[in-house]
C-alpha cells in the first residue's frame, strides 16, 4: 500500500469522526424546529397564493440562490461543448480524409416499431412537460423537472429515428442553443424587473393572483425561462454526445 | 431515531472519499464524486425533517398541518442540478483526457506530464 493512499485513509478517518462528532451538535432527527424553514412554508400560501412552498422559496425567496445554480448550469453545459466540439475539429485536422465525412442517414434508420413508438410518445410527453412547468407553483414540478422531461420529449424522438434531427439542431447558434440562452436570461431579466419595479433584485413585481395558473407573481415565468433553459441544456449535452458516438469520435 | 441519518451521510461521505483516492479509472472517480455528493442530500433532507411532517406543498394537505422544511429541499434540487451539469463536465473532460493520453488512469495520466 503506497503512502499516498495511508494519508488518505487517516485523513478520511479524521473527516468522517468530525462528521460523527458534530451530527451529535444537531437537533435529533424529526426534531426540526427552525423559524426560517416554517416562516417559508406556511408564508407561500397567504403571501404568494401558490400552494408549492418549494417551488416559490427557490423563485422567489431565494431567487438568488436560483439565479446562481442556473449559472453554474449554464457554464458546465457551455464547457462540455467547447470541449467536444473543439476536440472533433482537432479530430478532423489529423484524419481529414478518413472518417470526417457526413454520416450516412441509412445507420440511423430506426426499426418500424421503434419508429411508431417515438412518434407515439414524443406529443404525450411534452405535453407532460408543458404541464410540469406551468403548474410549478401548485403542484410538485417547476422549471428544472418540466426542462428535463422537455428534454426526454426529444430523446424519445431520437429513438424514433429521427436521429439526423438530433444532429441538425446542434451547432452554434442553432435554435437550442437560442433557447437556452434565453432561458438564463430571460430569468435573470425578470430579477432585474423587479430592482427596476420595486427597487430590490428579485423583487416579486407581478400580481400574485387568486388562484389557478396565474399566481404567485412572477414565479410561473421563472419556471418557463428555466424549464427553457434546462431543456435547451441537456438537449446539447445530448446532442453534443450523440454525434460523437455516431461519428466514432470517442470510442 | 437520533443521530443515525447524520451519520448515514458521514458513511457516504467517506466512502466516496475513499473510491476517489483510490480510484484506478477516471470515470469511476465521477462516480465516486457523485457518492460524496449523495451525502449531502441525505444530510439536507435529514436535516429539515419533521416527525409527522408532510410535503410542503398545500395543493392537497390544509395550510395547517404540519410540514417539513421547504428551505433545504430548494437547496436540495440546487444541489442535484449542479451535481447533474458538473458531472457531465467532468465526464467531457475525461473524454479529453482519453483522447490525449490513451486511458483514464489518473496515475499514469500524472506520470505523462512528468
Amino acid at each position: 500500500m503506497r503512502p499516498r493512499y495511508i494519508i488518505g485513509l487517516v485523513g478520511i478517518g479524521l473527516l468522517v469522526a468530525a462528521l460523527a462528532w458534530a451530527a451529535t451538535g444537531l437537533p435529533a432527527f424529526g426534531h426540526y424546529n427552525q423559524a426560517y424553514g416554517r416562516v417559508a412554508a406556511r408564508d407561500a400560501v397567504p403571501t404568494r397564493n401558490g400552494t408549492n412552498s418549494v417551488v416559490i422559496t427557490s423563485f422567489d425567496y431565494r431567487g438568488f440562490d436560483t439565479l446562481g445554480e442556473e449559472f453554474i448550469l449554464f457554464v458546465s453545459v457551455t464547457g462540455v461543448v467547447v470541449l467536444l466540439r473543439r476536440m472533433r475539429s482537432a479530430g478532423r485536422e489529423e484524419d481529414s480524409a478518413a472518417s470526417s465525412g457526413e454520416i450516412e442517414e441509412e445507420d440511423m434508420r430506426a426499426s418500424t416499431g421503434e419508429r411508431w413508438l417515438g412518434a407515439a410518445a414524443v406529443g404525450p410527453v411534452a405535453v407532460l412537460a408543458a404541464y410540469v412547468i406551468i403548474h410549478g407553483q401548485l403542484t410538485p414540478g417547476g422549471g428544472f423537472q418540466g426542462g428535463t422531461v422537455l428534454m426526454g420529449a426529444a430523446a424519445f424522438l431520437a429513438l424514433g429515428g429521427e436521429s439526423a434531427l438530433m444532429l441538425r439542431i446542434r451547432g452554434s447558434s442553432s435554435p437550442i442553443e437560442i433557447a437556452e440562452s434565453i432561458g438564463a436570461g430571460g430569468f435573470a431579466a425578470i430579477a432585474f424587473g423587479g430592482l427596476i419595479a420595486g427597487g430590490v433584485f428579485f423583487f416579486n413585481f407581478l400580481p400574485y393572483g387568486k388562484a389557478g395558473l396565474l399566481t404567485a407573481g412572477v414565479v410561473p415565468l421563472d419556471n418557463i425561462a428555466v424549464g427553457l433553459e434546462v431543456a435547451g441544456a441537456l438537449l446539447m449535452v445530448t446532442s453534443e454526445l450523440f454525434e460523437q458516438r455516431l461519428r466514432g469520435g470517442a470510442t | 431515531m437520533g443521530i443515525y441519518p447524520y451519520l448515514v451521510a458521514a458513511w457516504l461521505a467517506g466512502v466516496g472519499f475513499y473510491g476517489v483516492i483510490t480510484s484506478r479509472n477516471y470515470v469511476h472517480l465521477v462516480v465516486c464524486l457523485t457518492v460524496i455528493q449523495a451525502s449531502t442530500y441525505v444530510l439536507l433532507l435529514s436535516v429539515g425533517f419533521v416527525n409527522g411532517g408532510q410535503a410542503p406543498i398545500f395543493a392537497d394537505v390544509p395550510s395547517t398541518s404540519v410540514v417539513v422544511d421547504p428551505v433545504v429541499q430548494a437547496l436540495s434540487l440546487t444541489d442535484v442540478v449542479v451535481e447533474a451539469t458538473v458531472m457531465a463536465l467532468l465526464l467531457a473532460l475525461v473524454v479529453q483526457a482519453k483522447k490525449r493520453f490513451g486511458n483514464v488512469d489518473p496515475d499514469s495520466v500524472n506520470r505523462m506530464r512528468g
